[in-house]
């Protein structure tokens, strides 16, 4: 079943025009994903061409949806125009917005999450690579890919991965792909302060997925989100996890490229949420390269079959 | 991105916060003309640098404290001729300090006491929040970690903003009445806009002062803006003060690299903001020391591949570098062709191990094996992280 989306889900991309989603969507359809729709206001009526695929392109997120039956957007629309890209697909009635775009304002967020807090859509984003559910074709093929994940280092299984990084996600996917163990999906829920879903979010699917045997959370420094997931896993989670935690040797008080990542207070070091980790039973990888190991380990501890 | 408190000061002003009355001065001609605009009195010179701990700051001259009250406006003049020019060092500033290239005139205020106030994101909750205290002056996370209960919070609704209630309500916790309640509350909604319409990261007034005549004025102010809302405000990018911002950092940001300088020797170079924080982790924890954060971003070119070697070589502590790349959708070999490009450009001396993974990454490792170089090949994180460790410590 996996979570969020699956094989089935037709995709809409708003800003398919660009150089940056008309990439992505042309890597999309080669992956075998049902992209049915492309949204560019004012160039409603054209369509987006590549190989046998003719893409329809609609002036609105509504009329997109209202044509083609799809359930699910792309966002790569500018910053500035994000996250009115947003409220219309939360007004247009989607149950999901993947927002790709890195460098939406903060207060921009701020009134959008407020806005959409009454809708039945889920936001997953912004500045984030997407959502993959892994195809049963050669080298995933066949699978939903939305955003800018390399779709091919991914297998389909059994495995959840969360995280707030892209490289670092591609990292510890490919790391379970080459130890043969498969993906049930693989979420980045992106690197800002204020994103519409958190690692919690993502964990709670998980758990409930019965597809989903075993969950990798990477998380960053900044902010509390991946403790408050640590503490409802060690309380609620019957899956084993593995953790990792970026950014034991940042400074204090700088960006670190993602928006969200600033150490500011004591609680939201590296070294503080990984000793949550610890206290919470997940088992932390020591270094990058120990994710899917540490995940091995975590699924052994419990008896668990990850493949 | 900040900016200095004598500009904040001036943004604060224009949204009716109460400062005390104030001038800048950029060189020694200019403190007659600013000190002239003050009545004649006590008075405060304050360094101005981006970065806190002033007060207590040591200049490398040997002159101590980078913010001075002065009983006369002729002692002023005096005191901002030793800050002006010197370099101040802080606890926020490391051991190279900051070059003081204005000096900042107020009037000393009579002080009845001294409060904090605060606001910004609370990214819990996705919203403002204003953080204010009854212990001012002093370092607010000590005031958090031993008294809590004198830290209030207001989460405010981005929908309908500050409420009156909301106000009133934390006016009188910090224990105003009377006129000082209503300046109080004036301020606070002032503060309050100010940081909505200007987009600001965070507004930190500390202290908050009362007076002894009921005036409620912000006697400091720290103010830093989102990033990502700069393009919606050219008169606070016009504040920017490059004299601030390692000219390294400086560079990257032209060439579309994010690039933040730290004290080690082994230079990284990553495409991914959490895949550079963890490369400088695995460096760390195999018993090496990072020399800086770069992300080169997710389509590197080869332009931006050999601006980042200057970069990363512009760094005398430089022992030896670590390129680390997942290429996802981009071509590994168009990033290995880079790196041997720009080693060569820069003939570059120092150890240099490459991990590639990704696609096309054979074609990639055959480029960098076949380009005549001593390029040292990572078969993954853990093992280049190794690798560049140990060359770096035998090249010592």
């Amino acid at each position: 079943m996996a979570i969020l989306v699956t094989p089935e889900t037709r995709v809409l991309v708003q800003g398919i025009t660009g150089d940056f989603g008309g990439r992505h969507a042309k890597l999309s359809l080669d992956y075998g994903t049902q992209v049915v729709a492309g949204v560019t206001p004012g160039k409603g009526g054209q369509f987006f061409d590549h190989g046998a695929h003719h893409i329809p392109i609609f002036n609105s997120v509504a009329d997109a949806a209202r044509a083609t039956g799809a359930t699910v957007s792309a966002i790569f629309v500018p910053p500035p125009f994000a996250a009115d890209a947003i409220l219309e697909c939360a007004d247009a009635g989607l149950s999901l917005a993947v927002a790709i775009t890195e460098g939406i304002p903060v207060k921009d967020m701020v009134r959008v999450k407020r806005a959409i807090a009454e809708k039945s859509m889920r936001l997953v984003g912004p500045n984030c690579p997407g959502v993959v559910t892994p195809g049963a074709g050669e080298r995933s093929q066949g699978g939903c890919r939305i955003g800018i994940a390399p779709g091919y280092i991914h297998k389909k299984g059994r495995v959840g991965v969360v995280s707030r990084s892209g490289t670092l996600t591609y990292e510890a996917v490919y790391q379970l792909t080459v130890r043969g163990i498969g993906q049930s999906t693989c979420v980045g829920i992106g690197g800002d302060p204020v994103n519409g879903t958190s690692h919690l979010d993502v964990i709670k699917m998980f758990n409930d997925d019965p597809e989903t045997a075993g969950i990798v959370m990477i998380g960053e420094i900044g902010g509390n989100a991946e403790v408050e997931a640590a503490r409802w896993i060690k309380a609620h989670c019957k899956k084993p996890v593995a953790g990792f935690i970026a950014g034991s040797t940042a400074p204090a008080g700088r960006r670190m490229g993602h928006a969200g990542a600033i150490v500011g207070g004591a609680e939201d070091t590296a070294a503080a949420k990984i000793a949550v980790f610890t206290e919470c039973g997940i088992e932390v990888a020591v270094t990058p390269s120990d994710m899917a190991d540490a995940l091995v380990r975590a699924a052994k501890a419990r008896g668990v079959a990850l493949s | 991105m900040n900016i200095h408190e004598y500009q904040a000061k001036a943004l604060l002003e224009k949204f009716g916060v109460p400062v005390p009355k104030g001038a800048a001065a950029k060189t020694p001609e200019e403190f007659i003309n600013a000190l002239t605009e003050l009545p004649e009195g006590p008075t405060m010179v304050k360094s101005q640098i981006h970065a806190g701990g002033r007060g207590k700051g040591v200049f490398t001259n040997g002159y101590k404290g980078g913010v001075k009250f002065c009983k006369s406006k002729a002692e002023a003049k005096e005191v901002a001729a030793r800050m002006l020019g010197n370099t101040l060092v802080t606890a926020q500033t490391g051991p190279a300090g900051r070059k003081v290239q204005t000096v900042y005139f107020t009037v000393a205020s009579d002080i009845k006491k001294e409060y904090y106030l605060a606001i910004l994101l609370d990214r819990a909750a996705s919203r403002p929040v204003i953080v204010a205290s009854t212990e001012g002056g002093v370092e607010i996370e000590k005031v958090a970690h031993e008294t809590p209960e004198k830290i209030f919070k207001v989460v405010v609704d981005p929908a309908f903003g500050l409420a009156d209630f909301q106000v009133r309500d934390l006016v009188a916790r910090l224990g105003f009445s009377g006129a000082e309640a209503k300046n109080a509350s004036k301020l606070i909604r002032s503060l309050y806009a100010m940081y909505w319409e200007t987009d600001a990261a965070m507004v930190e007034v500390n202290p908050l002062i009362s007076t002894p005549t009921g005036e409620v004025l912000a006697l400091d102010a720290k103010v830093s803006f989102d990033d990502n809302s700069l393009f919606r405000h050219p008169q606070i990018v016009a504040l920017r003060d490059l004299n601030e911002e390692d000219p390294k950092e400086i560079e990257a940001s032209k060439h579309a690299l994010n690039y933040i300088a730290l004290d080690g020797n082994i230079a990284c170079l990553v495409n991914g903001a959490g895949l550079a924080m963890s490369t400088m982790d695995i460096i760390k924890h195999f018993g090496g020391s990072p020399a800086n954060f770069l992300d080169v971003g997710g389509g590197a070119t080869k332009s931006q591949v050999v601006a980042a070697f200057k970069i990363i070589l512009g760094d005398s502590n430089v022992k030896g570098i670590f390129v680390n790349i997942f290429g996802g959708i981009m071509d590994c070999n168009v990033i290995a062709t880079g790196i041997v490009d720009a080693v060569r450009e820069v003939g570059l001396k120092l150890p240099l191990v490459v991990r590639l993974e990704g696609n096309n990454v054979d074609a990639g490792k055959a480029t960098l094996a076949s380009s005549g170089l001593t390029i040292v090949s990572g078969d993954s994180m853990a093992d280049a992280a190794q690798k560049i460790v140990k060359l770096v410590a035998t090249a010592a």
